[in-house]
């Protein structure tokens, strides 16, 4: 029942799965989930920008002009909440609905040009990816092209990690402590925004920005619910991402429904799952362990 | 002839209904702002989707009086969701927002692809709810959006101590008897309300602006929570109708998106306008003080030198030339300084004006190194720079603290005339 | 009551710092000889935790300079130590107490070195030193607010530092702690390394400290803890603050005053 289109679709929602769940992860545990949300969204005007300028919907287009507008849109949040004194959450909901709103705009004055409209970038479709694959001279298909811009990523993200462990686990715990020892924090702060954004833009051009920001928030909130050690959170992201494009794509089969959309609601299953079964603090084992003691001490 | 007969009836109608739409929107917004909650809205017009697709799978009607009520539910099934987290595991506000706002959408995409796969008759359009567009607006969604807005805004008119007393401080709330569990039940409700309200105009991804973008705004003119209600609501109202107009004109434009941008416009000029807080107000706030600051110190220059030609000034003062020419012919207009033989001295007034910045400076000297304890030494840099900074007021309050001191802590004498 | 030490470990001069314009803190200059416990006391909203932050290079100084070791804190950062209020992290981060001691390392270690062997065992005296070696693998959030602080000295520990700025390190800490703490700074002392502690119990103040700083908003007083420790100083500081110094400092932040001329 798996035929080749299935196991591309399972691949590359388990790449992007995995880039924004590892990225996802510091971004939770600084607080800034919603940072990421406001990228996924931001980055329209850039993707409609890119296409007006270029012509072209290629990745190697769309992924720099929207990776550039999410470092831009992180720069305005951080100036609207340091220098205009708007509260942090205001300030992101601000800048992204500013945003998103001259993307839709841009495309409704070029809609004879544009191929694209609002509901594809929040619905997104990872079924319709292997129509756009990857083809070498020999006509050899190499499957689909995001895969191949996907993959690179994947290994890039993991590789930065393990090499900048300490300034990215130390920032995110002690940032003054961080500094006190000469870390820039500022400067790593760009760098994971920068990385986002990227990862994002790259993401949503197959799977939509809902699936992104369902990927960069709950897959490593439910890890964080299982793991008492970063690099364990780290790793049970992978995991979750396995699990998570493996269920989805199957009971969106199932039931012919969003794959996209089954994939996001695997993850809040897991998620709901680890928030009352966790063996560490899950709810309903809490609960349980509390009965099972009472009962001990009669 | 009234407005409705210039601009047709059915463009008056869309124009009015956008700016309550939106409007009352911002109201409720005003009190998310100060809860610092400013992105529930984001989460709750996400949340919104799975409720629509089960009310319609449940009746197999698109009429609001159904929709809305599943809307209203699974949105506030979200708030709850959200708070549910919080208070029960690790995860923090921003991540469970994050959490309920993509699973709940991501519910609502699976149930929206299985109606439509499963023969649903005229499912078509069942997401438009999601993609409001005001320019679409017809009589009866008009009529109900409507009349919902006008009882949210009633209900914040009659709860509003109570409102404002919660938003500020839940726990004071608690200890004056208001029951902070209801009044929170109450706000959430009004706020998954004026969602699916606001959505009607912008959209489900633009909501948030409407919701939050008048209220920044707002709060940067003024303190006053009424004020600023007041304000985010002129605002919203105002961004409606140019929004609506542009849109009108260059017809093709979505309305929603057109709203927003004029709002973020507002917004934007308020952040760098308002005379408070505005970034360029601030600035602008500096330069003036930073030309008050060079003219002072010319006059003290001149005070010291009796009289002075330009080079002498340039050689004496670390400042550019251009602001030291400029300084001079400030005071040269004030008829603080005077120039004879191209050599520049005070006047009378000068004089005087001086004598009150040696005073400042010297009193703040004493101040310093007698109620402070700084040694004598270490005083003078401070008093260079609170000798231009110290008003009226606090000189007079000064002079009496310290109780006319003649001299400094370095034995000059402090002129007091 | 403000004496300047010889040789000192570190010294502020003239310091002034501004939050949003308005000065906090306000020609703060003192110095500090080696090999003391020194005390840092004030009312709330003193500015004791902004003149660690300022010492630390955290905040950007409106005025004044600051030296420890007679040099450049860049240029001997790895001798000193600093340990935030506990409140300032999140507890629930996925760490163990082994990790966050390890934190103290990386200083030492640079961007891209793994910990060592020598590292480890750095990490394990610390943990020893602060009776933790039995939690070394437990969970942060399963701390009490004792033992958080313990994780914290460890990390310290683990930077073995000369100069260590603590900023409340006996808040949230039962007595029987506070107690082994106070044991453990003072050997630090014995051998000769200097700390600075944020501290507020007056009542403990004189059993723990040989120096005492004393602030509010200005320096009232820096010397050997009897010559500060006066009822005269302490109603100084404790007694209210100046009138003039806040109404100037609301004056300055609503007009957007520097406190320093731009250069």
């Amino acid at each position: 029942m798996l035929n080749s289109d299935a196991i591309w679709i399972i691949f590359t929602g388990f790449l992007v799965a995995s880039s924004c769940g590892l990225l996802g992860s510091f971004l939770v545990l600084r607080r800034m989930a919603m940072v990421g949300d406001a990228i996924s969204h931001a980055v329209l005007p850039g993707i409609v920008i890119g296409y007006l300028v270029t012509g072209s919907r290629e990745p190697w287009v769309m992924v720099p002009a929207a990776g550039l507008l999410g470092i831009l849109t992180s720069s305005i949040i951080e100036v609207l909440h340091q220098k205009a004194g708007v509260q942090s959450d205001a300030s992101i909901g601000v800048t992204f609905t500013f945003l998103f709103a001259i993307g839709v705009i841009l495309i409704s004055m070029f809609a004879g040009q544009v191929d694209l409209d609002q509901e594809c970038v929040l619905y997104g479709e990872i079924a319709y990816l292997p129509l756009n694959p990857l083809v070498l001279a020999n006509g050899w298909s190499l499957g689909p092209k995001m895969v191949w811009i996907l993959m690179p990523l994947l290994l890039l993200i993991s590789l930065g990690i393990y090499l900048f462990y300490t300034p990215l686990s130390l920032t995110a715990f002690d940032p003054a402590f961080a500094l006190s020892i000469g870390i820039k924090v500022g400067f790593w702060h760009q760098v994971l925004m920068g990385a986002v954004s990227f990862t994002t833009v790259a993401s949503f051009d197959s799977v939509g920005a809902i699936l992104v920001v369902a990927f960069l928030v709950v897959i490593p909130s439910t890890a964080w619910l299982l793991s008492q050690r970063l690099p364990l959170m780290l790793g049970l992201c992978l995991l979750l991402a396995f699990i998570i494009s493996v269920t989805g794509y199957l009971a969106a089969s199932w039931l012919n429904v969003s794959i996209s959309g089954a994939m996001a609601c695997s993850s809040g299953v897991l998620f709901v799952l680890a928030f009352l079964f966790s063996p560490l603090e899950g709810r309903v084992w809490l609960a349980f362990k509390k009965k099972s003691q009472q009962i001990g001490s009669i | 002839m009234n407005i409705a007969e210039i601009i047709g009836t059915n463009n008056f109608m869309v124009l009015f209904g956008s700016v309550l739409l939106t409007a009352s929107t911002a109201v409720i917004g005003s009190f998310s702002y100060v809860r610092r909650q400013a992105l529930i809205g984001d989460a709750i017009a996400h949340a919104l989707l799975p409720g629509i697709c089960l009310a319609f799978m449940w009746t197999g009607s698109k009429s609001p009086w159904v929709l809305v009520p599943g809307a209203i539910l699974t949105g506030w099934l979200s708030v709850l969701c959200q708070e549910t987290i919080v208070k029960y595991s690790k995860i923090k506000e921003d991540a469970a927002l994050g959490i309920v706002l993509s699973v709940f959408f991501a519910f609502g995409i699976v149930l929206l692809t299985y109606i439509q796969q499963h023969g649903y008759a005229s499912q078509s359009g069942l997401d438009k709810f999601l993609f409001g567009n005001a320019a679409s607006l017809l009589l009866p969604d008009l009529l109900s959006f409507g009349l919902l807005a006008l009882a949210v805004l009633l209900l914040v008119l009659a709860f509003y101590k109570e409102f404002l007393t919660y938003s500020f401080d839940p726990n004071f709330a608690e200890t004056v008897g208001m029951s902070s569990t209801w009044l929170r039940l109450l706000l959430n409700g009004l706020t998954v309300v004026a969602v699916v309200i606001g959505i009607q105009a912008v959209g489900v991804v633009l909501m948030a602006a409407v919701l939050i973008t008048p209220a920044a705004a707002a709060r940067s003119w003024t303190h006053r929570l009424p004020t600023m209600i007041l304000l985010a609501a002129a605002f919203s109202g105002s961004s409606a109708i140019a929004g609506v107009s542009i849109s009108m004109l260059a017809s093709g434009l979505p309305t929603g998106p057109l709203i927003v941008v004029v709002l973020s416009l507002i917004a934007v000029v308020s952040f760098l306008f308002a005379p408070q807080k505005g970034l360029i107000s601030r600035n602008r706030r500096q330069q003036f003080h930073q030309r008050k600051i060079n003219r002072e110190n010319l006059l003290k220059l001149l005070y010291h030198h009796r009289s002075l030609g330009l080079k002498a000034i340039y050689e004496r003062r670390p400042m550019e030339e251009q602001s030291i020419k400029k300084g001079l012919a400030e005071l040269q207009q004030a008829q603080w300084v005077r120039q004879e033989n191209k050599a520049y001295q005070l006047t009378e007034p000068g004089e005087k004006a001086a004598r009150r910045i040696i005073k400042l400076h010297r009193l703040w000297e004493y101040y310093l190194s007698h109620k402070v304890h700084i040694a004598p030494d270490h005083v003078h840099e401070d008093a260079e720079m609170m000798e231009h900074i110290l008003t009226p007021e606090m000189e007079a309050l000064l002079e009496k603290e310290l109780g006319f001191p003649e001299k400094d802590p370095h034995q000059s004498e402090i002129p007091y005339h | 009551m403000i004496i300047q030490v010889e040789k000192p470990v570190l010294e502020v001069h003239d310091l002034t710092v501004s939050y949003h314009q308005k000065p906090v803190l306000w020609g703060v200059d003192f110095s500090l000889p080696g090999g003391v416990m020194a005390g840092i006391m004030g009312p709330n909203g003193s500015g004791k935790s902004t003149l660690l932050k300022s010492i630390m290079g955290l905040l950007s100084l409106s005025g004044g300079r600051i030296s420890v070791f007679s040099k450049n804190l860049d240029e001997v950062r790895k001798k000193v130590s600093y340990v935030p209020q506990k409140e300032s992290v999140d507890w629930d981060f996925p760490a163990t107490v082994k990790d966050v001691v390890m934190m103290g390392r990386y200083g030492h270690l640079g961007l891209l070195r793994r910990p060592g062997k020598i590292d480890q065992e750095i990490v394990e005296e610390a943990l020893e030193q602060v009776n933790m070696q039995d939690l070394r693998n437990r969970q942060l959030g399963q701390l009490s607010g004792g033992q958080q602080q313990r994780v914290f000295l460890a990390r310290a520990l683990a930077q073995q530092a000369d100069l260590y700025l603590m900023d409340e390190p006996f808040v949230g800490v039962d007595a029987a702690t506070e107690q082994i703490l106070v044991e453990l700074l003072n050997g630090l002392k014995q051998k000769g390394k200097t700390l600075i502690v944020v501290h507020h119990n007056l009542q403990t103040a004189p059993d723990y400290f040989d120096w005492l700083v004393l602030l509010n908003q200005r320096l009232v007083a820096s010397a050997p803890f009897e010559q500060a420790f006066t009822a005269a100083l302490l109603q100084e500081t404790y007694g209210g603050r100046l009138n003039m110094l806040s109404t100037l400092a609301q004056h300055m932040k609503k007009e957007q005053f520097a406190a320093r001329e731009h250069r």
